[in-house]
């Protein structure tokens, strides 16, 4: 299987050759930057284009065709008429804060996003406490959300605002639980090591029945935590216009869409990567000659490949389920999510401690 | 000049810049973000001593729940209500004094410190040894504060629904 760390060695030996070590450090840390950015605005316009073929399919349309062969150049129209439009400014509200907002919830998905093992090798950050600094760094971006609701000067974004802060700070605790419990039965929060533990069986398979009820109980909290349906109260169209990004126009409110669908990739991404193997490829034992067929398959295949199906799911969920109410939703957290999380972090705790895990 | 200087000098502007206009601005929303910044900064520190777990929790603790119940507050309270608008002249000369003495005393302790910078290793610390010293019941382990504080957060929890409850 092909080791991307040859590569990047490569890279860095050749930097290292021609330039002083700290002029090597910090172009290294520019051509990473903007493959990271490069690779994040990618991701989006793919995640775009499927979110409006996926649900033109539930609906039983068509979705975009007319913009290039298919519909594929209808994302790239969008962000033209986005970049046309008039950027508004707002009377008596905090014009820095109200700038700023949209770039703190990028920052803290694009720092989530580095952490996403996409090949062997092939990852910006990763640290030994890994699957820890993704919360953290996911933790934050709920602050731009509350700035934007707070500095539009507008009660329906406020209201939005503060629905956004109380159920992402509840669903966090979920997403918590979920991803303990395969910490439990890998033994190591490390990424890299978690991926590749699992090239000997995925987690969701070795772990049976904890591992499933952790990858649903995730599923369901990581939508709520991208703020969709049906838990996409902040921003119910009905009732709040458009949540807290009621009063952005232009790339203000382009950087908040665009952030909302790189979390949704960022949440399918660790769902790939702490349940479905990441890059591992599929691994039956017994079957030798079978798993050295499956290992011919680039590891970014797969992690894609893995990605893109749970996005798919939640998509699925998106365009299936009505809205919840904000009472429901706090219920469905505080009453259910989180004591079967931790009911589950004992089973699991239990069956790591037996050897009961396959 | 060394890498780790340059990031390091970075940093520390942020932080004292941040710092400053937190201090003075008159608006409490953008005084509470500037400390965001501060704390970010702090987390940076961290992550260049490669203690990537302290950077995590500072950025956990801190900027994803201090900061953010500092601004659900001010929120709650109401807006603009917070903001400064005048300050008397023994305001501001208490508050020197304070930040005076709190810099000599700062100065004071780095300079008297030894910080066994020889015990210092570049591959961070290992979870596991962090983990064994929280949840261990040895001669210098944790277990006692931290199920100490586990009982704290509970009464703090069950204190918030009595307060929120209405009868």
């Amino acid at each position: 299987m092909l080791d991307f760390t040859t590569i990047t060695t490569a890279i860095d030996q050749y930097l290292h050759s021609v330039m002083p070590a700290p002029a090597a450090t910090l172009t290294e840390c520019a051509i990473v930057a903007i493959c990271a950015i490069a690779a994040y605005l990618v991701f989006a316009i793919v995640m775009i284009f499927m979110e409006r073929k996926v649900c033109a399919a539930f609906q039983c349309r068509l979705g975009p065709t007319r913009v290039g062969f298919w519909g594929i150049l209808q994302v790239f129209a969008d962000v033209f008429k986005m970049l046309i439009k008039e950027i508004i400014e707002i009377k008596r509200s905090d014009h820095i804060l109200y700038n700023l907002a949209p770039f703190l919830v990028v920052m803290s998905s694009l720092i989530t996003f580095c952490c996403l093992p996409f090949a062997q090798g092939l990852q910006v950050l990763d640290f030994n406490i890994g699957v820890f600094f993704i919360m953290a760094a996911s933790s934050f971006g709920i602050l731009g959300i509350l700035l934007a609701g707070w500095s539009s000067n507008n009660k329906f974004s406020m209201i939005g605002a503060m629905r956004s802060g109380g159920q992402m700070i509840s669903y966090e605790l979920s997403v918590g639980l979920s991803i303990l419990t395969l910490v439990v039965l890998s033994g190591t929060m490390q990424i890299s090591e978690i991926v590749e533990i699992q090239t000997q069986g995925w987690f969701i398979v070795r772990g049976h029945i904890p591992a499933i009820i952790a990858f649903i109980i995730y599923i369901i909290a990581g939508n709520a935590e991208t703020n969709r349906a049906p838990f996409d109260l902040p921003e119910a169209e009905s009732e709040l216009t458009a949540g807290f990004h009621t009063e952005y126009s232009g790339m203000g409110f382009g950087l908040f869409y665009v952030a909302e669908f790189m979390n949704m990739f960022i949440i399918a991404g660790i769902a790939s990567a702490l349940f479905l193997g990441g890059w591992a490829p599929l691994y039956i034992p017994g079957l030798e000659s079978f798993n050295n067929a499956m290992c011919w398959i680039p590891g970014i295949v797969w992690f894609l490949g893995k990605t893109f199906f749970v996005i798919w799911l939640l998509m699925w969920i998106r365009w299936t389920f009505p809205r919840m109410r904000i009472d429901q939703v706090l219920v469905l957290e505080w009453k259910y999510l989180v004591p079967i999380g931790l009911l589950n972090l004992l089973i699991m705790t239990i069956c790591v401690v037996m050897g009961w895990t396959l | 000049m060394d890498i780790n200087m340059i990031i390091f000098g970075g940093l520390a502007i942020v932080m004292i810049v941040s710092a400053l206009f937190a201090v003075t601005s008159s608006k409490i929303m953008r005084a509470t973000t500037l400390l965001l910044f501060v704390l970010f900064g702090t987390a940076g520190l961290y992550f260049m001593l490669h203690y990537t777990f302290l950077g995590a929790v500072q950025i956990t603790v801190y900027a994803g729940g201090i900061v953010v119940m500092f601004i659900f507050a001010i929120l709650l309270i109401g807006k603009g209500s917070m903001d400064i608008t005048q300050t008397s002249i023994r305001r501001y000369l208490a508050g020197m004094a304070t930040a005076l003495t709190g810099m000599a005393l700062a100065i004071y302790l780095i300079m008297n410190t030894d910080f066994h910078s020889d015990k210092f290793t570049a591959d961070g610390v290992d979870m596991k040894l962090l983990g064994n010293a929280l949840m261990g019941t040895e001669k210098f382990n944790y277990i006692l504060p931290f199920e100490a504080m586990s009982v704290l957060l509970l009464a703090c929890t069950v204190g918030a629904i009595m307060i929120a409850r209405k009868k």
